[in-house]
């Protein structure tokens, strides 16, 4: 039998780490995106749109992960779509995390005063207008400490891709697990990783609210 | 697209999927009592506890917080036995939910007791009881209901991350799912339907602690 060092563990699994990395950025900017548009669906004039945006926000936050993975890997592959582990990752968690995105940003958009929304339009600006110069500015101020903490939600989401087979930091912890027979040691290690990635953005969104609480006191 | 969605033959299942349902409504009302009462323990040493306790109990709950539930979950069920604590697969998905849920939960309720007012601890010692019983007496109670609408979402929440303890064979409504769709190939319809009803526990979830809520707190709904 083989024996495998620590050493030969970690840099397996940090091997894999790059993927839990990429995995979460293009996830975590595709949502950005997707939760934009859904924001302003949120916050549009047009009542269909603002129910259809607030039924996608509740049924994605309201069903679990694991079951949106799973429809995407394995639902569209009925349709003669052939769909690749990473794509239907991808795509189930760009889809999940703009629902989250788009929330937490609308409550940063209502947390401006309505005054800010009144004041803006005696001075003739429409409604892109007022979004652009008066709103946004104020609310992405407010909107930093939750998103960089929703971050952390889409890297600890990652992990559930494993399940569909896409090889990231938890299905490498499986591999390594059964090739070593250290499923302790193995785990602990994995664990430790994503605390090492997770942590420092935790402690960033803390240390980003008490900073923008402090700019509110002085007011 | 030719697939032709079909439901009737589901009826052939269900009593799988009621047992799955079961397995979930059981884990989340282990884990949400347990939980709760374990992130009111660790909110009570955060807060107020003897502090030599204090960063232990942040270690554990920072390390919860930081880390996928699926992996805790792994190192419970596979990595534990190595200590010579060997759980089945329902004990492990137990343990892994109260351990997950009492790191969140203890968070949230820490934050309602930094918000009483200083007042109620003066108020409490001057009434000679020790800072425990003001806590248990005085402070809990309010602090609860401060934050109980953020503690049914975690709740509701940790209800929904349960779908992943049927990747430890603990027989959950995911599990179910996965059942019927290796037997029949009809991953869409399995998948929607269990979709559907975990859905239908969230909102059914959601409106029951409103009502608890409504219940432990008079005080306020009377207003």
């Amino acid at each position: 039998m083989i024996e495998f060092t620590i050493w030969d563990i970690l840099r397996n699994l940090l091997l894999a780490t790059r993927w839990t990395i990429a995995l979460s950025l293009v996830s975590f900017i595709g949502g950005g995106l997707v939760g934009l548009v859904l924001l302003f669906s949120r916050i549009s004039r047009r009542k269909w749109l603002r129910a259809l945006a607030k039924y996608y926000i509740e049924l994605f936050q309201g069903t679990p992960l694991l079951m949106q993975l799973f429809i995407a890997f394995f639902g569209f592959g009925l349709f003669g779509i052939d769909v690749p582990a990473w794509l239907a990752a991808v795509l189930a968690l760009i889809l999940w995390s703009a629902a989250f995105l788009g929330e937490i940003w609308r409550g940063c958009v209502e947390a401006i005063a309505k005054g800010q929304w009144e004041a803006s339009a005696s001075l003739g600006m429409g409604r892109l207008q007022q979004m652009r110069y008066v709103i946004l500015p104020q609310a992405m101020r407010i909107a930093v400490p939750p998103t960089v903490g929703f971050s952390v939600q889409v890297i600890k989401g990652t992990a559930l891709t494993s399940i569909i087979g896409f090889v990231e930091l938890s299905k490498a912890g499986t591999v390594v697990t059964n090739a070593t027979f250290q499923p302790f040691t193995v785990y602990g290690l994995v664990a430790l990783i994503y605390f090492a990635l997770c942590w420092p953005l935790s402690k960033s969104s803390q240390i980003l609210e008490r900073k923008l609480n402090v700019a509110h006191r002085n007011h | 697209m030719n697939y032709q969605f079909e439901f009737g033959w589901l009826f052939e299942y269900y009593p799988q999927i009621v047992k799955g349902i079961g397995i979930t409504i059981q884990l989340i009302a282990v884990g949400a009592v347990a939980g709760i009462s374990l992130g009111i323990v660790c909110a009570w040493v955060r807060a107020l506890g003897p502090a030599w306790l204090r960063p232990v109990v942040a270690t554990y709950v920072e390390l919860i917080r930081n880390t996928p539930f699926l992996i805790q979950l792994f190192f419970i069920f596979f990595g534990l036995p190595s200590l010579g604590v060997q759980l089945s697969e329902l004990q492990a998905a137990n343990l892994a939910m109260i351990v997950n849920l009492g790191a969140y939960s203890s968070e949230i309720i820490r934050a309602g007791i930094q918000a009483t007012p200083r007042g109620q601890f003066e108020a409490g010692a001057s009434l000679a009881m020790t800072p425990f019983e003001t806590f248990r007496h005085v402070v809990l109670i309010p602090s609860l209901e401060r934050i109980w609408p953020a503690l049914s979402s975690q709740v509701v929440i940790v209800m929904l991350g349960s779908a992943v303890v049927s990747q430890i064979a603990a027989e959950d409504l995911t599990f179910a799912a996965n059942f019927i769709q290796s037997r029949t190939f009809r991953a869409f319809e399995a998948y929607m339907i269990s979709t559907a009803v975990y859905l239908l526990l969230a909102i059914l979830l959601r409106q029951m602690l409103g009502m608890v809520g409504w219940l432990i707190f008079p005080r306020r709904s009377a207003r």
